[in-house]
C-alpha cells in the first residue's frame, strides 16, 4: 500500500502546477475591456446563430454503450493473460480454449453489430 | 500498520517527491518545451522551409554583452519566448462560457497526463533508490486507467465554451478516444501474456533479462518460440503505435481540432495560459505514450552490454566504473529513446493527411479492433502449443 | 491504510455522492460521480485491492460516466429549477432513509462473520491481478462463462434499441 502514497503525491504537484500556472497567468495578463463582439461564441467573424450545442448523431452513443461491453470483456483479458503461462505449465492448455470461448461468445455480438451496420458511419 | 506515522514515510516521501519533481520539471516539461521547437524545425524541414532561427537568449540586456546569446541551429531560446508570451498574455475569458467549468477544463486536460507518468520505470536504479516514483504491480493498467479519465478535460472544454465547433470537437474527440483505448488495451494483452505481470517494472526486467520484446535478439540467440512470438509482437507494437497516435489526438486522427472544419476544435474559445495547458497536456500524453511503448516493446531504460545502476548484468570489464555512473547511462538512454519515438510522431504527422471521420471509426472498430483480438489468441496459442 | 487518508477519501466519496443529488446542473452531478469514484478506488487501494482499484477507474470513472454525459449532452438536458421546498415530501424521504439505516444496522448487529479479524496477509505486495486470474480460471471458470453470455446479450440489446434510428 505505501508504494501507491507516490502517486497521491504526483496529483499533489499536477493539481499545484496547474492552479500555479493559471494564477501566475491572471496575475501578469490583465483582462482588457470586453465588447459585445468579444463576448460572443466564435463562428468565423458571422453573428451566431443558433442554439450552442447543436444535436448530434445518435451513432456517438452507441459507440459509447458497445465501449463500456467491449472494455469488460478487456478487463477479464488482463487477469487472463498475466497468469496464462503458469497455468499452462501447471494445467496444461484449459485456459487457452476457456478464453477463446468466452471472447468467442462475444465475437458473435460484435459481428452482429456490424451486420445491423451499428459500426457504419458513412450513412 | 499506520503508514503516515512509520519510520520510513519521510524517507519515502521525500525521494518521492524529489524524483516527481527531477520527471515532471526537469525532464518533461523542458523536453515537451523543446518537442514543440522540434516539431516546428521538423515541419519546416519537410516542407522546405527554415522555421524559427532567430530566437536567442537575450544576453545583449546584461551590461557589457552586445550580442544575443544564439547557439547551434538557432532558434533555441524559442520555446522559453513561447512561455513567456503564453504567461504575458491577455487572460482573457469569453462572456457566453460557463466559467467554473471553462477554467476546469485545462487542468482536467493536463494533470491525468502527469499523473500517469508516476508509474513509469525511467531508469533502474540511482544512489540505490529506484528510478520510478510508485512501483506498483498493475502499472500497465495505472496507466490505462488514468489516461481514460483524460477525456474530461476534452469534453469539458466542449461543453463548457458554449460554442459550437468546441462542442462538435469534443464529441467527436471522446467517441475517438474511447474507440481507440479498445485497440490499445487489447494489443497490450501480447505483451502481458509473455511477461506474465502488469507492473512495468517486471515487464522492463523480463525484457533485460530474455531481449527487448521488439528486438529478442538482444539477448544474444534465438529460439524457435522467441522467432514465433516475433511476428505476434511486431503487430502488437504496430496496432499499440497506431492507437497510441490516436489517443494523444495526433494527425493523422487530429480529427476533435481539424483546422480546416472545427477551427481549432475543442480549445477555439481558449487563449493564453489556459490554452497553453492543453497544449501541455498533449504533448505531456505523448511524451508518456513514447514512454509505455519504450516500455512494453523496447526494453525501457536497458541498453545490451550495458550494467544496471545496481552494477548488475552487462559486460564484465565495465563494472570497473562506479554504478551510479551506470544509473545515469540507464535514464539516458530511456529518453533517449523516448525522443526517438517522438520525433516518430512528429515525422508522420507532417507526412499524412488527415482521415475522414467515418475512415477513422471504420479503422479503429473493424480493422484494428479484429486484428489486436486474433493477435491476442495467436500468441497464446504460440505460448500455449510450443516448446 | 492509515486513519488520515481512510478518513479524507471515504470523506472525497460521501460528500461527492451527496453532491451528485445537491447539484442542479446534470453535467456537475456527473462530474461528481466521477470523483466519487475516485475516492472509492483509493479506498480500494486501502484494502489493499490494487485491481479492483483500477478497474474502478477504468471502467466506472473513464467508460460508463463517458456515456452518461453523453446521454446528458444528447438530450441537452437544462440544469434543473430551483423549487419551493415540499415539507411532507422531505420529511417521507427523511423517514425512508432513517428506517434503512436502523435496518442496516440491525443486520450488521447479527453478521457474525464481521465480527471476526482477518489474518493479515502473509505476503507483503500481493500481486492481486495473479490471484483474481487464478481464481477467475480454476474455481469460477463457470460463472466467467455466464458473463460473456450477458456481456452478449447487452450487445444485441444496445443494437437492437437503437436500430430504429440506423434504419
Amino acid at each position: 500500500m505505501s508504494e501507491y502514497f507516490p502517486i497521491f503525491l504526483q496529483v499533489v504537484v499536477a493539481i499545484g502546477f496547474a492552479a500555479s500556472a493559471l494564477l501566475v497567468s491572471v496575475v501578469l495578463g490583465k483582462a482588457a475591456k470586453t465588447n459585445k463582439a468579444k463576448d460572443s461564441a466564435y463562428e468565423c467573424g458571422m453573428p451566431a446563430e443558433g442554439g450552442a450545442q447543436p444535436r448530434f448523431s445518435v451513432k456517438f452513443y452507441l459507440v459509447a454503450m458497445l465501449f463500456i461491453l467491449f472494455d469488460i470483456e478487456i478487463v477479464f483479458m488482463y487477469p487472463w493473460a498475466v497468469v496464462f503461462r503458469e497455468h499452462i505449465a501447471a494445467h496444461g492448455p484449459g485456459i487457452f480454449w476457456s478464453m477463446l470461448s468466452f471472447a468467442g461468445v462475444l465475437t458473435v455480438g460484435y459481428v452482429y453489430a456490424i451486420m445491423k451496420g451499428a459500426l457504419d458511419w458513412k450513412s | 500498520m499506520d503508514f503516515l506515522t512509520s519510520s520510513d514515510f519521510w524517507f519515502l516521501s521525500l525521494t518521492s517527491l524529489a524524483k516527481t519533481i527531477f520527471l515532471i520539471f526537469l525532464v518533461v516539461l523542458p523536453m515537451v518545451s523543446y518537442t514543440v521547437y522540434a516539431e516546428r524545425r521538423v515541419s519546416a524541414l519537410i516542407q522546405d522551409r527554415v522555421g524559427p532561427n532567430r530566437t536567442g537568449f537575450p544576453t545583449s540586456l546584461i551590461p557589457g554583452f552586445t550580442k544575443d546569446f544564439s547557439p547551434f541551429l538557432g532558434g533555441l531560446g524559442q520555446p522559453v519566448a513561447d512561455a513567456v508570451k503564453f504567461l504575458l498574455k491577455e487572460d482573457f475569458v469569453p462572456g457566453h462560457v460557463n466559467k467554473l467549468y471553462f477554467w476546469l477544463a485545462p487542468c482536467l486536460a493536463m494533470m491525468p497526463a502527469i499523473v500517469t507518468l508516476a508509474a513509469i520505470p525511467f531508469g533502474s536504479e540511482f544512489l540505490g533508490v529506484k528510478m520510478v516514483v510508485a512501483d506498483i504491480n498493475v502499472g500497465l493498467l495505472f496507466m490505462f486507467a488514468i489516461s481514460s479519465v483524460s477525456v474530461y478535460g476534452i469534453v469539458l472544454a466542449g461543453w463548457s465554451s458554449n460554442s459550437k465547433y468546441p462542442f462538435l470537437g469534443g464529441i467527436r474527440s471522446t467517441s475517438q478516444m474511447i474507440s481507440y483505448e479498445l485497440c490499445m488495451g487489447l494489443s497490450a494483452v501480447p505483451v502481458l501474456l509473455v511477461c506474465g505481470s502488469t507492473g512495468l517494472s517486471s515487464i522492463v526486467n523480463y525484457q533485460v533479462r530474455e531481449g527487448w520484446l521488439l528486438a529478442p535478439f538482444t539477448n544474444g540467440g534465438l529460439s524457435f518460440r522467441e522467432i514465433a512470438l516475433w511476428v505476434p509482437i511486431i503487430i502488437a507494437f504496430i496496432t499499440f503505435t497506431i492507437s497510441m497516435f490516436a489517443e494523444t489526438n495526433r494527425l493523422p486522427f487530429d480529427l476533435p481540432e481539424s483546422e480546416t472544419e472545427l477551427v481549432a476544435g475543442y480549445h477555439t474559445e481558449y487563449s493564453s495560459m489556459k490554452f497553453a495547458l492543453f497544449f501541455l497536456g498533449e504533448y505531456t500524453a505523448m511524451i508518456a505514450g513514447s514512454a509505455l511503448i519504450v516500455v512494453l516493446f523496447l526494453g525501457g531504460w536497458h541498453l545490451p552490454f550495458i550494467p544496471d545502476g545496481a552494477g548488475q548484468g552487462g559486460l564484465n570489464f565495465l563494472h570497473a566504473i562506479p554504478s551510479w555512473i551506470w544509473g545515469l547511462v540507464n535514464i539516458t538512454a530511456f529518453f533517449a529513446k523516448v525522443a526517438v519515438l517522438l520525433l516518430v510522431f512528429i515525422w508522420i504527422r507532417w507526412t499524412l493527411p488527415r482521415f475522414r471521420y467515418d475512415q477513422l471509426m471504420k479503422l479503429g472498430w473493424l480493422y484494428l479492433f479484429e486484428i489486436a483480438l486474433v493477435n491476442i489468441f495467436l500468441t497464446a496459442g504460440i505460448l500455449a502449443f510450443t516448446k | 491504510m492509515s486513519p488520515i487518508l481512510f478518513y479524507l477519501f471515504a470523506a472525497m466519496t460521501l460528500v461527492f455522492a451527496v453532491a451528485v443529488v445537491a447539484n442542479r446542473n446534470p453535467v456537475a452531478s456527473a462530474l461528481s460521480l466521477v470523483v466519487s469514484f475516485l475516492g472509492l478506488a483509493a479506498l480500494f487501494v486501502g484494502l489493499d485491492a490494487y485491481f479492483i482499484a483500477v478497474i474502478q477507474v477504468l471502467v466506472y470513472a473513464g467508460a460508463v460516466m463517458v456515456l452518461f454525459l453523453f446521454i446528458i449532452m444528447l438530450l441537452n438536458i437544462q440544469a434543473e429549477e430551483r423549487r419551493k421546498i415540499n415539507v411532507p415530501a422531505y420529511a417521507a424521504g427523511g423517514l425512508v432513509t432513517v428506517a434503512f439505516i436502523a435496518q442496516l444496522w440491525f443486520v450488521l448487529q447479527k453478521f457474525e462473520l464481521g465480527k471476526t479479524a482477518f489474518a493479515p496477509l502473509a505476503e507483503k505486495h500481493v500481486d492481486d491481478v495473479r490471484n483474481v486470474g487464478n481464481t477467475l480460471f480454476s474455481t469460477h471458470n463457470l460463472p466467467f462463462q455466464v458473463i460473456g453470455v450477458l456481456i452478449l446479450v447487452a450487445t444485441i440489446g444496445v443494437v437492437v434499441l437503437s436500430k430504429r434510428e440506423l434504419k
